[in-house]
C-alpha cells in the first residue's frame, strides 16, 4: 500500500510542475495588458506605461518572470494581488473557506441524495419510481445553473419568504472570523440565533450547487448497480437466501461503488467550477467569484495562484480518491492500477 | 411552512426593522468589493464609494448632488493674482476618527495636507511604494506631478500649493478622491510598528463615517463618527452587503435586506416604480457617450461629410434600443448637469434625404468605414455592438456600408488612439471634477490627439478658447469662453454626440434625504431612515 501511494504521489509533481507552466501562460495567453485595463478611458502615456509595466516586472523576459514565479511557489510566495495589493495566498485563503463550507453541504446533499436515488431507481428498475428518478436526474443535469438559482430566490425567498436572498449570515450577526466557516463560527460567536441563521443562508446555495452533482452520482450510481445486479455473485446471494437488503447493502454496493466514487472524485472539479456562478448569484464571497474577477482585470498574480492552487486542491481530491480504490478493490494496488 | 420555518423566515423579515429600531442602520447593497481603503491608490467608483465618501474628507468637497465646490476640511483660499500659489487656510478641531486600531492624540494640521499630496508626489517619500504596485493612477491621470512644483506647510493650519502653471480646475481637482485627506499620525503609527499595508486595510479619515471591519467579498461595517466637524450622521450604523448581481439586489431590496440597490436592472425598473414601498430617482449622469471619426483622414476630413453623417443618426432608436429608456440624446460633448452647457446649440437633424444629399454634393459614392464597438458595458453605453449595428443600418440608408469591427478592452483603448486608425469609433467619458476642462481638453483638445483625442481632431479656434479658460479664474469668463467652445465643436462635428446616460437608483421607502450623486458614487451622510 505504501508504495502504491508513493507512485501515485510521485505522479503529482511533474503534473504539479505542468500546471505551474499552464497556469503561467494561460493569463499571458489571453489579448489584454493589466496595466491599460487599470488606466482605462483615462489612458495612460507610453512613458507612464512603461514605468508601470516595469514596476510589475512585466516588461523582463518571460522566462525570468517564469523562474521568479516558480521560485516564489517553492518558498509559498504567490506574489501580491495588482488590484487590492495584498497577498495572494492571503486572499485565497481568506475566501477559501467560504467555497469550502459550501462545496462540502453540496456535496453531502448530493453524494446522500444521489446515491439512495441510484440505488432505488435500480432495484425498481423501468418502474414509474425509475422513470421519475432518471428524468428529474437529466433535468437537473442540463439546468443553467444561474438560471435555476434565481428561480429558487424567487419562489424561496421572494414569494414565499422561507429562505434569505443572499449572504451567509444575517448582517444583524457581526462576529470576527475565527475557522472561516460561518457555521463553526457561528456557534462560538455564542450569538443566539446565529447558527440558524447561517443554515438558513446555506440551504439556496447548496441546492444549486449540488443539483448538477446530484444527478450525475444518481445516474452513475443506478448504471452501476445495475450492472452488478447482473453478476453470478449476486445471482448466487439471492439463490443462498439472503435478505434483499442484505444483497444490495453488502455484495452489490462495494461493487459498484468504483464507478460512482470515480464520478464523485470528479465531481470536485465540477462544484469548484459550479462555485463560480453559485458565488456570484448568491453573494457568496468565495474563491470561484474572486477567480473571475481577476481574470477580468487580468491580475496576472491572483490568476496565475488561483488556478494553480485551485488545481493542487483537485490533484490532491484525486489521489485520495485513488487511495479509496486500493482500499475498496485489492485487486488495484496489488496490480498498481 | 413549519412552527420553526415560520419563527426563522419572521426573525429574518424583522432582521431590518429590529436593526433600525436599535440603532438606525442603513443596508447598502452594493454592486462589487472594493479594491482598497486608500482612494488614491485605486480609480474605480466602488471603492471610492467604500472609501473616500464615507470615511475621509478632502480640502474642498463637492456640495452633496452637485458639482459646486464648496468649503471641506479648508475653510478658505486664496489664489495669487499669477495663479501659481494657492493657500489653503485649514479648518481647526477636526478630530480623526477613534477606533479599536488607533487613537488619535491631536486634531487634524496641516501635516496631514503636506503628508496626503506629498506621498503621491514624491518618488523618494517613505510612503511612495508603501505598498506592492502602488501606482496613484488618478494623481497622475489628472497631470499632478507636471502641475504642482511643491506643497508647503506655512504654520499648523495653513498650506501652500505650488503650481507650475495657471490652472483654473485645480480647486475642483483638489476635491476628487485621491485627494483625501489622511492621517499622519496614524501612518507613523504603522510605519512604527512595520505594519505600513494597513493605511489601506484599516483606514482612519475625519469623514462623516468610521471604518468598523471589511469581510472580504461579503460585508463592510462603518459607525457614524461621532465627532463629525459637520455634525453626526443622521443613521447610526452603515453596511455596504456586498451583492454583485443586479437581480439578486433586487430580490434582496425587495425582501427588505437592504434599503438601497445602486444599479437596478432596466428590466426591474417598471417593478419598481410600481411597488409601493420603494421609490426610484433618476438623474442624467455626468457622462458622454459619442463616435469620434477620423477627422484626419478623408472623407472625414470634410465637415460636410461628418455632418451628412451625423444627420443619418436615428438617436431615438438608439435610446429605445441600446439605453432601453434610460438615456437623452446628446448634443454638446458635456452632460447637461456640467457648468457651462451650452443651450443654445442646435442638435444636426435626423435627415436621412438631406444627409445622402450633402455626402452626393461631397463627392462621397460608395462610402466603406468601419464603426468600432467596444467590449464592454459602459454607464454612456449600455450596449456598443447594438449601438453599432443600429449605426450600420441608419448608414446603409444614405449608402454607406459599415463593418462592425471590435478589440478586447486594453487592445481597443490602445489601438482607437492611433492617429492613422481606420473608421469611426464608439467611446465616451465620465466626468472626475465637474469642470468642464475634463471633457473639452482631455477628449478635443490639441495636446490630446494620438491619445484620448479620438477624433485627431485639432482646431485652433476651439483649442484657444479651452485653453485660455483653464488660465482664467472668473467663473462667468470662464463660463462664455466654454459655451463659444461648444458652438465651434457643433460646428465642426468631429463626433456624432450621441446619448447622456440616465442613472436610476433604487431605494425603500424609509430612505429619505438621499441626493443623486452627478459623479455616480453613493454618500450617505445627510440620508436618514424613517
Amino acid at each position: 500500500m505504501l508504495l502504491y501511494f508513493l507512485r501515485r504521489f510521485g505522479l503529482l509533481l511533474p503534473t504539479f510542475f505542468g500546471v505551474t507552466i499552464a497556469a503561467f501562460s494561460f493569463i499571458r495567453l489571453l489579448p489584454g495588458d493589466p496595466v491599460l485595463l487599470m488606466a482605462g478611458e483615462r489612458g495612460l502615456s507610453p512613458e507612464r506605461h512603461a514605468e508601470l509595466l516595469h514596476q510589475f516586472g512585466f516588461d523582463r523576459p518571460l522566462w525570468e518572470q517564469f523562474f521568479d514565479y516558480f521560485l516564489g511557489i517553492l518558498q509559498g510566495d504567490l506574489g501580491h494581488s495588482l488590484i487590492t495589493k495584498k497577498p495572494v495566498l492571503e486572499e485565497f485563503f481568506t475566501l477559501f473557506p467560504a467555497t469550502l463550507e459550501l462545496s462540502i453541504c453540496a456535496m453531502i446533499f448530493a453524494v446522500t441524495l444521489g446515491i439512495s436515488a441510484g440505488i432505488f431507481a435500480a432495484v425498481k428498475r423501468g418502474t414509474w419510481y425509475d422513470q421519475t428518478v432518471m428524468g428529474t436526474a437529466l433535468i437537473g443535469y442540463s439546468m443553467p445553473i444561474f438560471w435555476w438559482g434565481l428561480l429558487l430566490i424567487i419562489l424561496f425567498s421572494g414569494i414565499l419568504g422561507w429562505t434569505p436572498v443572499s449572504g451567509r449570515i444575517s448582517l444583524i450577526y457581526f462576529f470576527p472570523q475565527v475557522t472561516g466557516f460561518m457555521l463553526i463560527d457561528s456557534v462560538l460567536s455564542g450569538q443566539k440565533g446565529a447558527f440558524s441563521s447561517a443554515v438558513s443562508h446555506l440551504i439556496l446555495p447548496t441546492i444549486v450547487l449540488g443539483t448538477i452533482p446530484l444527478a450525475v452520482i444518481a445516474r452513475q450510481t443506478r448504471s452501476a448497480v445495475l450492472e452488478v445486479l447482473g453478476e453470478d455473485y449476486v445471482r448466487t446471494a439471492r439463490a443462498k437466501g439472503l435478505s434483499p437488503l442484505r444483497v444490495v447493502g453488502v455484495h452489490v454496493l462495494r461493487n459498484a461503488m468504483i464507478p460512482v466514487i470515480t464520478t464523485i472524485g470528479l465531481q470536485v472539479g465540477v462544484l469548484l467550477g459550479g462555485a463560480i456562478l453559485t458565488e456570484t448569484i448568491f453573494s457568496w464571497p468565495g474563491i470561484g467569484k474572486w477567480m473571475v474577477d481577476s481574470i477580468f482585470r487580468r491580475d496576472y498574480p491572483s490568476v496565475q495562484g488561483g488556478l494553480l492552487l485551485i488545481a493542487a486542491i483537485v490533484m490532491i481530491v484525486n489521489l485520495i480518491v485513488d487511495l479509496l480504490y486500493g482500499l475498496i478493490n485489492p485487486k488495484i494496488r496489488h496490480t498498481g492500477g | 411552512m413549519k412552527p420553526t420555518k415560520l419563527l426563522m423566515s419572521a426573525l429574518l423579515a424583522t432582521t431590518m426593522m429590529v436593526a433600525s429600531a436599535q440603532a438606525k442602520t442603513l443596508v447598502f447593497c452594493s454592486e462589487g468589493s472594493p479594491e482598497g481603503f486608500d482612494a488614491a491608490l485605486y480609480t474605480s467608483g466602488t471603492t471610492f464609494d467604500a472609501s473616500s465618501r464615507h470615511i475621509y474628507n478632502k480640502l474642498v468637497e463637492f456640495e452633496r448632488g452637485t458639482t459646486t465646490i464648496g468649503p471641506g476640511l479648508a475653510e478658505s483660499w486664496s489664489v495669487s493674482d499669477d495663479g501659481l500659489e494657492y493657500t489653503f487656510m485649514l479648518r481647526k478641531g477636526v478630530k480623526f476618527h477613534t477606533t479599536d486600531f488607533f487613537t488619535p492624540t491631536r486634531d487634524f494640521n496641516a501635516d496631514d495636507v503636506v503628508f496626503s499630496f506629498k506621498r503621491q508626489l514624491d518618488k523618494d517619500h517613505a510612503w511612495n511604494a508603501y505598498t506592492a504596485g502602488a501606482a496613484w493612477e488618478y494623481f497622475n491621470g489628472m497631470s499632478m506631478p507636471s502641475l504642482l512644483k511643491d506643497i508647503v506647510k506655512v504654520d499648523d493650519y495653513t498650506v501652500k500649493f505650488m503650481l507650475t502653471r495657471p490652472e483654473a480646475p485645480m480647486i475642483a481637482n483638489l476635491g476628487m478622491d485621491f485627494a483625501s485627506i489622511m492621517s499622519k499620525e496614524y501612518a507613523d503609527q504603522l510605519d512604527a510598528a512595520g505594519k505600513k499595508d494597513d493605511l489601506n486595510q484599516k483606514p482612519v479619515g475625519t469623514g462623516p463615517f468610521k471604518f468598523i471591519a471589511y469581510q472580504k467579498d461579503a460585508v463592510i461595517r462603518y459607525k457614524a463618527h461621532d465627532a463629525y466637524w459637520a455634525g453626526k450622521a443622521a443613521i447610526d450604523d452603515l453596511v455596504f452587503a456586498i451583492t454583485p448581481d443586479a437581480a439578486v439586489r433586487h430580490q434582496r431590496l425587495l425582501a427588505g435586506e437592504c434599503h438601497f440597490n445602486p444599479y437596478p436592472n432596466p428590466a426591474d425598473l417598471e417593478a419598481i416604480k410600481k411597488d409601493d414601498s420603494l421609490k426610484l430617482p433618476e438623474q442624467e449622469g455626468l457622462n458622454v457617450g459619442y463616435m469620434a471619426y477620423n477627422t484626419t483622414i478623408a472623407p472625414f476630413d470634410n465637415v460636410n461629410v461628418r455632418k451628412a453623417l451625423n444627420m443619418a443618426i436615428n438617436k431615438q432608436a438608439i435610446l429605445d434600443a441600446v439605453f432601453q429608456g434610460a438615456g437623452k440624446a446628446a448634443k454638446n460633448p458635456i452632460p447637461p448637469t456640467i457648468w457651462s452647457y451650452n443651450e443654445a446649440t442646435v442638435d444636426d437633424p435626423y435627415d436621412p434625404a438631406a444627409s445622402r444629399k450633402m455626402l452626393e454634393e461631397a463627392g462621397v459614392k460608395d462610402l466603406k468605414m468601419e464603426i468600432w464597438a467596444m467590449p464592454v458595458q459602459r454607464p454612456y453605453n449600455p450596449n456598443a455592438r447594438r449601438m453599432a449595428e443600429l449605426l450600420q443600418a441608419d448608414f446603409k440608408d444614405v449608402g454607406v456600408d459599415v463593418t462592425i469591427v471590435t478589440y478586447e478592452w486594453g487592445e481597443y483603448l490602445k489601438r482607437s488612439k492611433a492617429k492613422d486608425r481606420a473608421g469611426a469609433v464608439l467611446l465616451g467619458w465620465t466626468g472626475d471634477n465637474g469642470d468642464p476642462d475634463n471633457f473639452l481638453a482631455v477628449l478635443l483638445g490639441c495636446d490630446a490627439v494620438g491619445g484620448s483625442n479620438r477624433a485627431q481632431w485639432c482646431n485652433k479656434e476651439f483649442d484657444d478658447l479651452i485653453k485660455k479658460a483653464k488660465t482664467v479664474s472668473d467663473m462667468g469668463e470662464r463660463t462664455k469662453l466654454y459655451e463659444e467652445a461648444q458652438i465651434v465643436f457643433k460646428r465642426e462635428a468631429p463626433w456624432a454626440t450621441i446619448a447622456h446616460s440616465i442613472v436610476f437608483k433604487a431605494m425603500r421607502n424609509e430612505v429619505t434625504g438621499y441626493k443623486i450623486d452627478p459623479f455616480g458614487g453613493h454618500n450617505f451622510y445627510g440620508v436618514d431612515i424613517k
